[in-house]
C-alpha cells in the first residue's frame, strides 16, 4: 500500500502554498499585514506536505456548510 | 436580444457571492431565456437581498453565538452515554461531550474511532472481523486462563488453541512477547507456558500475575475493544479507545474515511484546518444527538477561534478568555487578583478597547453604533 496522504482524508480541505505576488494581493485585498492573518505551524502534517516554510502564506478552499466553497488564508509560523 | 449560457455563467462568476448561491442562480437561469437588462436586474436584487442578510458591522457576533449555543446547552442533560451496537461501547455525549469539546481536552473522557474499511473489505463480513481482530489490543486473558501454582512457585498459562487461530498468533509469538516484556524464562509445556518470578516469593508471584495479565500482545496499544456494526451496505468497525495513526495504516483501512473523537489527535495526525473542521463535526453531532438545533454559523465561530493560532486552543482560562490582550477584560473573567498583581508589576497599560474593560469603567462599548467614530473634516 502507497503512503498515506494527509490530504487525501476527508476532514483536510485543499491546502495551496501562495506565490508572492498572489500574497501581496491577498494582502492588499483585506488591508492588513501577514501577521494579522490566522496562523499554522510549519510542522503541520497539511502545511509539510505542501512544502510550506515559515513566512509563507496557504490558501486553504474550504468544503464550508453554509456557502459550500468558501476560502481561508493562514500565515505559516514557526 | 437574449443572453447564451455562456454569458450568464460569465456574468455570475465575477459576482462577489458564496459558491452556492452562485450555483444556485446558474441552475435557475439556466433554462430561462433572459436579456441583458434582464440578467442585471436579478444580479442586483440578488445582491441587495444577499448584503441585507448579512451581518452587520460591529455585531457582537462572539456573544450571539454564545448564547446561542448556551440557551440549548440548558436543555442538554447533564450525563447521558450512548452505547453503538450491541456490545456496549460507551460514548460520553450530551452537556458533558460538549464541555469536553470547548476545553479542548487532551484526550476526551471516552476515546472512540469510526474506522472505514477499503471496498474490498467492507463488504465481507469475514475480512471485516479479520481486520477487527488485527486491531483489538489482545492480552493473555483473551487467548486463555492464567493459573498460579504456589507449591512449585510459578505462573502456568493455559493457552486455547482456537482462540489462537482466531486472533492469528502463534504460542511462540507469545512466548516471545513475554520473554521480552517481563526479561524472565519462558517454558513451554504442551500448550501452555510456564513462567516463574525471580525469587520465589508469594509476592511476587502475584505481581508477577497482574503484568502479564496487561501486556499487549498484539494489535494496537490502547484500543481495547472493537465492535462491527453493518450500516447500510458497509461494515464499519467501532473502537473503545483511539490511535488514529497506527489504525490508518492497516491493511483494509480506508485511511482517508477513517476518524476519530480525539480532536488534539486529529490536530497531531492530520493538522490544523482537519481538527477545525472536527470540532464542527463532533460539536453538530452532540447537539443533534439530543435534538437540538443550532446555526451551524455559531459552531464555525467557535471552531475558527479555537484554531486561529495554528493549535487547538481551549474557550477558557488557558485559551481564548486568558489570552485577552485587556488586563481588566482577564481580571473579570477569574482569578482577578492575580492578573492585577501581575499586571502592576510589569506596569500593563489598559486600551479599553474592549467590552468588558469600558463596562467596568463605565464608558459606551465599542460594539455596534459605540464603534463608530466621527471625524470632523476642517
Amino acid at each position: 500500500m502507497s503512503k498515506f496522504a494527509v490530504k487525501d482524508h476527508d476532514l483536510v480541505p485543499e491546502h495551496a502554498l501562495l506565490t508572492p505576488e498572489e500574497a501581496e494581493e491577498v494582502l492588499k485585498g483585506y488591508g492588513i499585514e501577514a501577521p494579522q492573518l490566522p496562523k499554522i505551524h510549519v510542522n503541520d502534517p497539511a502545511a509539510k506536505e505542501i512544502g510550506a516554510k515559515v513566512g509563507d502564506i496557504v490558501r486553504i478552499l474550504r468544503r464550508s456548510p453554509t456557502a459550500k466553497q468558501s476560502v481561508f488564508y493562514r500565515l505559516v509560523i514557526d | 436580444m437574449s443572453l447564451t449560457g455562456k454569458d450568464v455563467a460569465d456574468r455570475l462568476e465575477a459576482l462577489h457571492l458564496p459558491h452556492n448561491i452562485r450555483e444556485t442562480m446558474r441552475s435557475e437561469l439556466s433554462s430561462v431565456e433572459l436579456s441583458e437588462e434582464q440578467l442585471e436586474a436579478i444580479v442586483s436584487q440578488v445582491e441587495e437581498d444577499y448584503r441585507h442578510s448579512m451581518v452587520e458591522p460591529c455585531e457582537a457576533v462572539g456573544v450571539v453565538a454564545a448564547q446561542s449555543i448556551g440557551e440549548p446547552g440548558t436543555q442538554m442533560t447533564m450525563r447521558t452515554f450512548h452505547y453503538a451496537g450491541v456490545a456496549e461501547i460507551n460514548v460520553t455525549l450530551g452537556l458533558p461531550r460538549l464541555i469536553e469539546i470547548v476545553d479542548a481536552r487532551k484526550i476526551p473522557s471516552t476515546p472512540t474511532m469510526t474506522i472505514r474499511l477499503t471496498e474490498e473489505y467492507a463488504h465481507d463480513r469475514d475480512l471485516a472481523r479479520e481486520v477487527a481482530w488485527a486491531i483489538e489490543s489482545t492480552s493473555l486473558l483473551h487467548l486463555g486462563s492464567i493459573a498460579t501454582d504456589l507449591a512449585e512457585m510459578n505462573v502456568i498459562i493455559e493457552l486455547n488453541p482456537s482462540a489462537m487461530e482466531q486472533r492469528k498468533i502463534t504460542v511462540e509469538e507469545v512466548a516471545d512477547s513475554l520473554r521480552e516484556e517481563t526479561g524472565l524464562a519462558v517454558d513451554q509445556k504442551d500448550g501452555s507456558l510456564v513462567m516463574a518470578p525471580e525469587e520465589p516469593s508469594y509476592r511476587d508471584l502475584l505481581q508477577l500475575v497482574e503484568k502479564i495479565k496487561k501486556i499487549s500482545l498484539k494489535g494496537v496499544e490502547g484500543i481495547k475493544r472493537v465492535v462491527i456494526r453493518k450500516e447500510g451496505e458497509e461494515y464499519i468497525l467501532y473502537t473503545e479507545g483511539s490511535s488514529l495513526r497506527k489504525v490508518m495504516e492497516f491493511e483494509g483501512v480506508s485511511p482517508g474515511r477513517t476518524k476519530t473523537n480525539n480532536i488534539n489527535e486529529i490536530g497531531e495526525v492530520l493538522g490544523i484546518e482537519a481538527a477545525r473542521n472536527a470540532i464542527i463535526n463532533e460539536a453538530t453531532d452532540t447537539l443533534r444527538e439530543q435534538g437540538l438545533s443550532v446555526d451551524v454559523r455559531h459552531i464555525m465561530l467557535v471552531a475558527d477561534i479555537m484554531t486561529v493560532d495554528g493549535e487547538v486552543k481551549q474557550i477558557g482560562r488557558h485559551g481564548v478568555s486568558g489570552e485577552k490582550a485587556s488586563v481588566l477584560a482577564r481580571a473579570a473573567f477569574e482569578v482577578t487578583v492575580n492578573h492585577i498583581l501581575d499586571a502592576a508589576v510589569r506596569g500593563d497599560v489598559d486600551d479599553l478597547k474592549g467590552v468588558t474593560e469600558n463596562v467596568i469603567v463605565g464608558q459606551p462599548i465599542q460594539l455596534g453604533t459605540g464603534d463608530v467614530k466621527l471625524v470632523a473634516r476642517r
